[in-house]
């Protein structure tokens, strides 16, 4: 049964909203953790606990001038933040948070879109977001943010080839690109990180490089570079590339729990939708755990891990899966 | 070598620092008491006979090396008496925005006329508020930072700063 489409609509709204909720109070646990992580408080003073501080830092950036460099390309220079933000939030409009349910004489789906192809949706997306930093570097008119671009690029670019063959074994095993499909599919047999360990290990390394984060966040790495390819940028125009950043972390992280961790199921309880928001918030924690203790890599060190470690093990995890599925 | 146990070590000891409680001291409610010879905002001094200390001689202006100390001399007279010397200094000015606190000023100073005490919360919204006159250096501070006990600390506290 499909639903009217203004229920998608308002979907839409909901969850979007959502997603920049989530958005600002990972800044705040990012930093409330990294901070007790190094002995030290973090934020804590804007409300209590410093619940207030991403409603600040908002304001903050907001009220910035958005800096304009004179040789800029002008359009170009402001679509690319835009293209990044874009591309991080509609990511998450595939991913299912619920098994559907049915209010009033409506059947309300726990997904906003039902895409039969949402896994390969995802990652065409997230190689659309990449457009955001080469164009933002290359606008901007700078030799910085262009350097910059071209190692984000060459980074992401590396690491997209790994977290599309790590999910391989998902999909054989799922017998669907749907993620509805794999999700239920987890939920009748076995959650898929049993089976697919290595994959799953070679995901969330791909995610940490994809979304730059540290060890893997070469395209920044505030403490030995020039930002790198937003440079040149500012105020709002800057935020929108690091919620860009932290959207996409939220959402591949919503992804390895729907690839891996079966979604809304869990056990004892059918909490739907509450599960999947802990499993998300766990893998959160787990990234800022990771930037907490893990010092950054080098930049030949990145290459070969992503090229000579990940790649093949990702390439023998499908093959194997693969052989495995055809034969049992 | 890649050492993967050793990585996994790592994560432990981040995760054990979570149940710690933070060092962290918090400042304006807790106000770390400073070094006695810290060196803070300046002050000038009077003799106990309400003289001024100063006698507008500028070795300090000289000995700045930020050069933020403006000093004009005149003539005592026997009707306005203001320094125990010759002259006074007419105008005395520091320029705080450019002092970088070396105490030289001091060192300099023949009569310990002026002196670096331990206050630090000086900032000011404006510039022009930062250049302190000689009516606000001769003012008897206001304390707002608390001084760790001399007692504490070998270090002796030099005789122009005890008896000035």
């Amino acid at each position: 049964m499909t639903e009217p489409w203004w229920i998608s609509l308002i979907k839409a709204a909901v969850i979007v909203n959502l997603v920049m909720v989530a958005f600002a109070y990972t800044t705040w646990l990012e930093r409330k953790l990294l901070g007790r992580m190094q002995n030290r408080y973090g934020p804590n003073r804007a409300g209590p606990y410093g619940l207030l501080q991403p409603i600040a830092d908002l304001i903050k950036l907001v009220r910035k001038e958005s800096f304009f460099p004179i040789a800029a390309r002008d359009r170009l220079y402001i679509i690319a933040p835009i293209i990044s933000m874009f591309t991080a939030l509609l990511a998450f409009a595939v991913i299912p948070f619920g098994a559907g349910w049915k209010i009033w004489h409506y059947h309300v789906d726990g997904e906003i879109a039902n895409v039969s192809i949402a896994l390969i949706l995802v990652f065409a997306l997230g190689s659309l977001g990449i457009y955001g930093a080469i164009i933002g570097g290359w606008a901007s008119e700078s030799k910085y943010s262009l350097l910059g671009a071209m190692r984000t690029c060459a980074q992401l670019v590396s690491y997209e080839v790994s977290l599309a063959l790590s999910v391989l074994g998902v999909v054989f095993m799922g017998q669907s690109l749907s993620l509805v499909d794999i999700v239920n599919k987890q939920g009748a047999t076995i959650w898929f990180f049993v089976p697919q360990l290595a994959g799953m290990l070679v995901f969330f390394f791909a995610v940490i490089a994809e979304t730059s984060r540290p060890p893997f966040d070469l395209p920044e790495a505030d403490t030995e570079l020039v930002a790198g390819y937003h440079t040149e940028y500012s105020g709002m125009r800057w935020g929108l590339f690091q919620t860009a950043e932290y959207v996409n972390m939220i959402t591949l992280s919503a992804l390895a729990v729907t690839l891996f961790f079966a979604g809304w199921h869990g056990p004892y309880a059918p909490l739907g939708p509450l599960w999947f928001v802990l499993k998300v918030f766990v893998l959160v924690s787990i990234f800022i755990w990771i930037r907490a203790s893990v010092p950054r890599l080098r930049y030949d060190q990145l290459m070969r891990f992503g090229w000579k470690v990940l790649l093949p093990v990702a390439t023998l995890n499908a093959v194997i899966t693969a052989l495995l599925v055809v034969w049992i | 070598m890649p050492q993967p146990l050793d990585s996994v070590r790592g994560f432990a000891v981040t995760f054990r620092q979570l149940f710690k409680k933070p060092i962290t001291q918090q400042y304006p409610e807790y106000k770390r008491p400073v070094y006695p010879r810290f060196r803070g905002r300046h002050r000038l001094h009077r003799h106990e006979n309400g003289l001024e200390k100063c006698v507008g001689c500028s070795l300090c202006a000289a000995a700045c090396p930020a050069d933020c100390i403006r000093v004009v001399a005149a003539e005592n007279t026997p009707d306005n008496r203001v320094s125990a010397g010759e002259r006074y200094a007419r105008i005395y000015e520091i320029n705080m925005s450019r002092c970088i606190f070396c105490g030289y000023c001091e060192l300099a100073c023949p009569f310990d006329a002026i002196t670096l005490g331990n206050e630090y919360e000086i900032s000011e919204y404006s510039r022009d508020d930062l250049i302190y006159t000689k009516d606000m250096l001769l003012a008897e501070p206001i304390k707002r930072v608390p001084v760790a006990d001399p007692d504490l600390y070998d270090t002796p506290i030099p005789y122009y700063k005890a008896h000035s």
